[in-house]
């Protein structure tokens, strides 16, 4: 196992090279003169020379590439052209309440989702099954930002659930009563995963439920919510584990809608802002975090896989 | 002791499929019994119904499948009163079942020894360490090499001989009074078939048990059984020790089965099939089953279903020609254009 996660571990060094290439070629796929961005249209010449000099846009590729490596490796991913912080600073603050968003969001389709798939894969063609993924069909149509509006709409403003602060306030308050407000842009995030997750589980579920090996079980004398829940779902889960892994990136670089509409000031928000100001620095940052998330997710799903199924090797 | 005679008796045993297009009865009145320690083999073509009649004893039939009538008397106790709860004592524990294909048969993600040691687990209330230390000895018992090791390895890591050893092992830990072997040997090499087979012969003396071999090949119903049903279209078309069954075949249908076989101990030109196909459940002829295909068959035979005759020996047939109301030809030859001669 250990030999396997080394292994594993390697393999993702050029993925990350890979990806610091891409995000380093942003700055010179932009339109424009990066230097020229940050001086402003306006800017007298000399001014734009000086940054250019400070950026090292002046030294060849290689150089550059070379430096910018270097520096993301100290943790050093250059100034934010906004708010002249360090983009490192900028991301910090950020990085973990969308982690936090993700996460919670995860738990709560993979919970969800895992629950709805398994009653509706053992009562198949009942009428709860019929009933569990209309509504999962639905869950997965919905937009979110849709979604999110509507649960403000009724349980926030209808008094339900209380008033929501900010994220950030939350977070300072601590836990307590703040998973109340947490509540809301979860199940926001959180429903298409979980139908998601339940589609899948049902599918890969009424698969294995067919195979011999679960006859076998049976044949055993094995109780069925052992043969369900031990012999069907370690081998359903394969396929699942895929689609949570993904779900979980998708929802660290998909927060935006949910965060803008609840106010949450995280990743999400932080690089549609960085974006629209064409502060690139900080997009490069937000960019290489999430894609570095989302690697190690990866590998975090390749090596649950494994734990899973003890025939899945490396190629 | 016990009142029973014989440790399994099946009475006009239905079970059918409830599909969208309606009833399809798959086993249609089988009935047949064996006595303590002796081994029955069914035999049938494909689709005759007797991997149906195996899940049914065990009530393992999948949706939508049900039996719909008969009994299944185990140790005099019919099977079909009890409740589900019951039925899980005795899976595994009184009676055991091996399937067909060994490569699919165990789960890929848990290991031999874990497998073994359920029924353990279950059955037995052994501890995990015991049962463990038990699964060992199975696996030995059945002629695993280095039994210490291979329990800890997962099944994708062992061949397909291995594995059905392994299925045997899981099948006999809890020393079953009955094994159902359905078609265990289909799905493997000859020489592995002929290891396997003994295996199994040596471990019914052994442990004293009675087996039902489930099988299409009448080579090991010849070398393993001591009773044979045939069925056909769902139903016993002949039951009958092995003995007369391979000397005298009575029903058409196993006189063909027995044509299209290669045997060396007679003369035989070339081997005559048996043509058409096995009915389709939903275009059940109305009289026999087999008269669309059967060379003797006659208007009686077409019209109306035969009942089961039992002959001098206690065997049964299902067919006219032994009938009182055959007015035939009573040395009808069944046997077809070219009589076999008797070795």
């Amino acid at each position: 196992m250990t030999k396997f996660i080394i292994r594993r571990l390697i393999q993702t060094i050029p993925v990350l090279l890979g990806v610091t290439i891409l995000v380093f070629s942003l700055m010179h796929l932009i339109p424009g003169d990066p230097a020229q961005i940050i001086a402003g249209e306006s800017a007298p010449e000399r001014q734009v020379e000086q940054i250019r000099e400070r950026l090292g846009l002046n030294d060849p590729l290689h150089v550059q590439y070379g430096k910018f490596l270097g520096n993301i490796v100290t943790g050093d991913l250059g100034q934010s052209v906004r708010s002249s912080r360090p983009v490192a600073d900028e991301i910090g603050t950020r990085f973990w309440v969308t982690v936090e968003l993700a996460v919670y969001s995860t738990i709560v389709s993979v919970f969800l989702g895992l629950i709805a798939g398994i009653i509706s894969a053992v009562r198949h063609y009942t009428v709860l099954d019929v009933v569990i993924m209309i509504v999962a069909l639905f869950g997965l149509s919905m937009p979110n930002f849709w979604l999110g509006l509507m649960l403000i709409q009724y349980f926030s403003i209808g008094n339900w659930m209380p008033d929501w602060m900010s994220f950030m306030q939350m977070r300072a308050s601590g836990w307590g009563d703040s998973w109340k407000q947490v509540v809301l842009p979860v199940i926001t995030l959180g429903t298409a995963g979980a139908a998601i997750i339940a589609r899948m589980t049902r599918s890969s579920m009424l698969e294995v439920i067919g195979q011999d090996y679960i006859r076998t079980a049976r044949a055993k004398g094995v109780k069925e919510r052992i043969v369900i829940y031990r012999h069907a779902l370690k081998n359903a889960l394969i396929p699942v584990v895929t689609v949570v892994g993904l779900e979980f990136g998708a929802l660290l670089g998909g927060t935006v809608l949910t965060e803008t509409i609840f106010a949450i000031n995280g990743m999400g928000r932080l690089t549609i802002d960085a974006i629209r100001t064409r502060d690139f620095p900080v997009v490069q940052g937000t960019v290489l975090v999430i894609s570095l998330l989302f690697v190690f997710v990866n590998l975090l799903v390749d090596i649950s896989y494994r734990f899973l199924n003890k025939r899945i090797e490396l190629d | 002791m016990s009142t029973y005679k014989n440790i399994l008796e099946v009475r006009n045993l239905q079970t059918s499929f409830f599909t969208d297009d309606g009833e399809v009865k798959a086993v249609d009145g089988v009935s047949f019994e064996l006595p303590k320690g002796k081994t029955l083999g069914v035999v049938g073509e494909s689709g005759s119904g007797k991997s149906i009649t195996a899940l049914s004893l065990l009530q393992l039939l999948s949706k939508p499948g049900k039996i719909k009538g008969g009994e299944i008397l185990f140790k005099g106790k019919n099977l079909l009163d009890y409740t589900e709860k019951q039925m899980r004592e005795i899976r595994g524990n009184d009676i055991s079942m091996i399937f067909q294909e060994p490569m699919t048969s165990l789960n890929p993600v848990y290991t031999v020894g874990y497998q073994i040691s359920e029924s353990l687990m279950i059955h037995q209330n052994l501890n995990k360490r015991e049962a463990k230390l038990k699964s060992i000895e199975m696996l030995k018992l059945v002629g695993i090499p280095s039994p210490e090791k291979r329990v800890d390895q997962y099944p994708f890591e062992l061949s397909g001989g291995m594995r059905q050893r392994v299925m045997i092992a899981m099948a006999l830990a809890c020393n079953p009074d009955m094994l159902i072997a359905d078609e265990p040997t289909t799905a493997l090499d000859v020489t592995i078939q002929a290891q396997i087979l003994d295996l199994i012969r040596e471990l019914q003396a052994k442990l004293d048990m009675s087996v039902i071999m489930i099988t299409h090949d009448l080579g090991v119903v010849a070398e393993t059984c001591d009773y044979v049903a045939v069925m056909y279209a769902g139903q016993v078309v002949e039951f009958s020790d092995v003995r007369s069954l391979f000397k005298k075949p009575k029903h058409p249908y196993t006189v063909g089965l027995l044509k299209s076989l290669p045997r060396h101990d007679i003369e035989q030109e070339k081997l005559q099939p048996i043509k058409g196909t096995v009915p389709s459940p939903k275009e059940m002829p109305v009289g026999c089953r087999f008269s669309p295909r059967c060379p003797a068959a006659t208007d009686l035979c077409r019209g109306r279903m035969p009942g089961l005759i039992t002959d001098e020996q206690k065997n049964e047939i299902r067919c006219w020609i032994y009938s009182e109301e055959w007015d035939g030809d009573p040395e009808v030859n069944i046997y077809g254009e070219e009589r076999i001669a008797e070795g």
